[in-house]
């Protein structure tokens, strides 16, 4: 009676990644009212600086006011739904994500479309780039939500790109090449590379040689790269960030065919940690992509009142550079704190630069070298020490024993709370395990 | 670079190379102003409502707490900046629901947990038909029937959309027969129909669907265990009797039908005149299509800032019932001029009670009876009138001479000047128009389904890129910082 996507469970929510989240809502940790909860670990969100945010709206009623005029603003945007998006936004959004690139690149606002957070961007993405029952490669680990975002509605498949922990899952040449027979001999037609850079679940960057492995392969078998950069705005520490819009740049590929198959994704939910607003948008220098995308951001267009607001944000071009410099600053201590405390109980961290979260290495408290004896070590994290991590496997992960732990969405008291479990979770398991 | 993208990508699917974009852009390079331009092209293709915008400013400047903008509101700022789960807000649910069931005189009660956001009823359009149907499905829909509803359950979903002809003969009702037929002939085509699409009042016609066609709808799609999809979009536009009924006092009326099959959509942009802030609404009586909608919802979810505004607006009973009230005797006051003020010249409209637009007969101003005709003189009154009015082909009608125009996107006096206009050029083409006989013309089922083939072969592409949805005069698009 329903369609095939309404009964499969393509949806991807089965995953653990989101049972994690769902034990977490049953019993949420509270400094005061449930102090024994669970503390929540499992969500890459960026709550460190809305202070910052708080004291701007505070300090700029007059540009942000609605009611100016007569009130004609809140008409005027109460009726504006060109899908083209504000003019006034896209200049402020195209400025802003050049000044995030050091503005080694300049983005061309005509080129951006707006849409209903990263999660339309990307679908929108796959429908444009691919028919239903194609491929595009990922590597491996990825955001466990790509499988309902890429796959879900499009029919597309994904086809991951194997990694593995003895080169801290890099990139590497062979690896894209093994994936992509891997996809012939499925007989499915490969029709792009998907990336994610800075890095979800890693926190690491691109490195200049990756991004030059992923343009060569590429041109070299005619694909698309898309390439989501929606951790862009958290990078705190050195290497500094390459987009893959530099990289060509670099190499002198504008205006080559490869230029017009290259696509951004990003979104303000990570930078500025305004996940509810849905402000998520595509950058190609595909016009008919552009074209094509625009009239699909119909389905999940930005509402013109958070158009407006984080226009006049990221108008203030004073208030941007220093909510930049010191949300970093802020991340890169968050971190720091995160990873010494666990280096004190023996658990590695993967040495990330970016990100709202690390990935650690947990395989010393396997009981086995299984993804089986992965979930076993899970399901004790959560209901015994009452912390939702996400499992490795959740983002397939080739290798057992990693979780990606976040660091950016609670206190520092609760943070600290999180680490002495992680403690007492080490103690309980065989000495000099770890 | 073009068998690089997907065909959805390439495709026709979006509906916008089509003919009736000529409309569009001829406004766009001449817009009608009061004194900067007086001789422009008025907009009459916009299904808008903007009669009763001063009342909602008038609150949003009485209530700055309803914003996270203001110092009032800004304490609520982080809260909402960082929630993003797709459930929604529930303070937002309840009061969508309250309203819901405020615009049905309160004659059913609406579950706020069945309310699923989407992105507008465009979102809400595709998201059903994603749960509801496999591509190459079909849904039957009633003719003449919005163009949007093309796109947004057919261009990414691949399924099909079967028309239920409705004629002028009966004031374009829906029949038993017609569905029938329609159901048939989708058999015999071996297609496999989903389910059924009611526009309930209608766009373009501006009807109310009576109680007792519901009701036969609804048993007509029990009795083939097909869906039920009540697209509700203009239902606080009712401003006359006969009142609005909605499905869902029918569902409630019969105990014994399968409400696994019925689901609602909705928006704020029609009742309200908000279609900048996109808040869609899917509600369903079928568990499983909640669940199912809601985490499509991911893909076109309300902001949260929009969701905290709306939910403070309309848990206000006293001014939602204020509002409900005058919106309504705006607009049938506007609806009154407009039609009255046809009818001074013998041009008639379809009796109506709600929409935004009146659907006008101008078959007695076609040189035949044909579509190519009705294109002509459809280009006439862009051109030459100076009116963007909608061409009855654009919404599938089955009869030529039918145009939708809207009333309630302008003011009063630019009213008056459409209608003067209006008044010029019929009185002229009587004078020109010597002794052209009238020849009724009803197209076949047959000649439905060529309709667009026909269409296609008069397609000019739009040669500039342009928004279907917006007021192209809108300061917002021409902004400079």
């Amino acid at each position: 009676m329903l369609s095939r996507k309404a009964t499969c469970k393509s949806h991807g929510e089965d995953s653990s990644y989101f049972l994690g989240w769902q034990e977490y809502e049953k019993n949420p940790h509270d400094p005061v009212r449930n102090p024994s909860g669970i503390i929540q670990l499992g969500l890459a969100e960026n709550q460190l600086s809305f202070d910052l945010l708080e004291s701007w709206i505070a300090k700029n009623q007059e540009p942000i006011g609605f009611m100016k005029k007569g009130g004609s603003i809140f008409r005027e945007l109460a009726l504006f739904q060109d899908y083209r998006g504000l003019p006034a936004f896209k200049k402020e959004l195209s400025e802003y994500m050049a000044a995030i690139r050091q503005d080694k690149v300049r983005f061309d606002p005509n080129n951006i479309v707006l849409t209903a957070g990263s999660t339309s961007a990307n679908e929108a993405l796959m429908f444009c780039l691919a028919e239903a029952g194609e491929a595009f490669l990922v590597p491996t680990p990825y955001y466990p939500g790509f499988d309902r975002d890429l796959k879900w509605r499009t029919g597309v498949e994904i086809v991951p790109i194997q990694s593995s922990s003895v080169n801290n899952f890099r990139i590497i040449p062979s690896a894209l090449e093994e994936a992509y027979q891997h996809a012939q001999k499925l007989h499915l037609k490969v029709k792009g590379l998907f990336i994610t850079n800075p890095s979800n679940p890693l926190g690491t960057t691109l490195s200049s040689h990756e991004l030059d492995h992923l343009i060569n392969f590429a041109i070299d078998k005619n694909i698309h790269i898309v390439s989501d950069e929606i951790y862009s705005g958290t990078v705190f520490d050195s290497p500094r960030f390459i987009s893959i819009m530099e990289a060509l740049k670099k190499k002198n590929l504008e205006n080559t065919t490869i230029w017009s198959r290259v696509h951004i994704v990003s979104s303000l939910s990570k930078d500025f940690g305004l996940p509810g607003f849905r402000i998520g948008m595509i950058y190609s220098n595909s016009e008919t992509l552009i074209a094509a995308a625009t009239k699909m951001s119909s389905f999940g267009l930005v509402s013109s009142q958070s158009q407006f607001l984080l226009s006049r944000i990221l108008g203030d071009k004073k208030f941007t550079r220093k909510y930049i410099m010191e949300n970093r600053k802020r991340l890169k201590s968050r971190r720091k704190m995160l990873v010494s405390g666990l280096q004190k109980y023996g658990i590695r961290c993967l040495e990330n630069n970016a990100g709202l979260f690390c990935w650690i290495d947990m395989r010393c408290l396997l009981s086995s070298y299984t993804f089986e004896a992965e979930m076993e070590l899970w399901r004790r994290i959560i209901f015994k020490y009452g912390l939702n991590i996400s499992p490795g496997s959740s983002f397939h992960c080739p290798e057992p024993g990693w979780f990606r732990i976040c660091f950016s969405n609670m206190s520092e008291e609760t943070l600290d709370l999180a680490v002495r479990r992680i403690k007492a979770l080490v103690d309980s398991s065989a000495p000099n395990a770890c | 670079m073009n068998q690089l993208l997907s065909k959805i990508a390439t495709n026709d699917g979006h509906g916008e190379n089509s003919a009736f974009f000529d409309g569009w852009k001829a406004y766009d390079s001449d817009p009608y102003h009061p004194t900067r331009n007086p001789s422009g092209v008025i907009q009459m293709g916009l299904a808008e409502n903007q009669l009763s915008f001063d009342l909602i400013q008038e609150w949003v400047r009485n209530n700055p707490k309803a914003s996270i903008c203001t110092a009032e509101g800004s304490n609520d700022f982080k809260d909402i900046a960082i929630y993003q789960d797709y459930h929604g807000l529930p303070e937002f649910r309840n009061a969508v629901a309250r309203f819901m069931e405020k615009v049905r005189g309160n004659r059913v009660r609406f579950d706020p947990d069945r309310i699923v956001m989407s992105g507008g009823a465009t979102g809400a359009q595709e998201t059903l038909a994603f749960c509801l149907a496999d591509a190459g499905d079909a849904l039957l829909v009633p003719t003449p029937y919005y163009p949007g509803n093309d796109r947004d359950l057919t261009w990414r979903t691949g399924i099909q959309l079967l028309p239920v002809v409705c004629d002028s003969s009966n004031d374009f009702k829906i029949t038993r027969r017609a569905l029938e037929t329609a159901y048939k002939k989708a058999q015999e085509s071996n297609i496999k129909v989903k389910g059924l699409l009611l526009n309930n009042p209608s766009n373009p016609l501006g009807t109310v669907i009576d109680r007792e066609t519901l009701t036969d709808s609804l048993l007509f799609t029990n009795e083939k265990n097909i869906h039920l999809i009540c697209d509700e979009i203009y239902s606080a536009t009712v401003f006359s009797q006969p009142g609005f009924t909605s499905i869902a006092e029918i569902v409630q009326e019969n105990s014994d039908c399968n409400r696994n099959l019925i689901h609602i959509v909705y928006s704020l942009s029609k009742d309200l005149g908000f279609p900048g802030f996109r808040v869609g609404i899917v509600y369903s009586y079928n568990d499983i299509v909640v669940n199912c909608a809601r985490k499509m919802s991911s893909f076109g979810l309300v902001s949260t800032q929009t969701q905290h505004l709306i939910a403070s607006m309309l848990s206000d009973d006293v001014f939602v019932d204020r509002f409900i009230a005058e919106s309504s005797k705006r607009l049938e006051t506007r609806h009154g001029t407009l039609s009255a003020g046809l009818a001074q010249v013998g041009i008639g409209s379809l009796k109506s009670n709600a929409g935004l637009y009146c659907w006008m007969d101008l078959r007695r101003l076609l040189k035949e009876a044909t579509f190519e005709a009705e294109l002509e003189l459809w280009r006439v009154i862009i051109n030459d009138v100076k009116l963007n009015v909608s061409p009855g082909a654009s919404f599938h009608c089955s009869e030529p001479g039918w145009f939708r125009v809207c009333f309630a996107n302008m003011d009063d006096e630019t009213m008056m000047v459409a209608l003067n206009r209006i008044h010029k050029f019929v009185i002229q083409k009587k004078g020109c128009d010597q002794g052209s006989g009238k020849k009724q013309c009803r197209r076949s089922k047959l000649e439905i389904s060529l309709s667009f083939r026909r269409l296609d072969e008069m397609k000019m592409v739009a040669s500039h890129k342009m928004s279907p949805h917006s007021p192209m005069s809108s300061p917002l698009v021409r902004a400079r910082t």
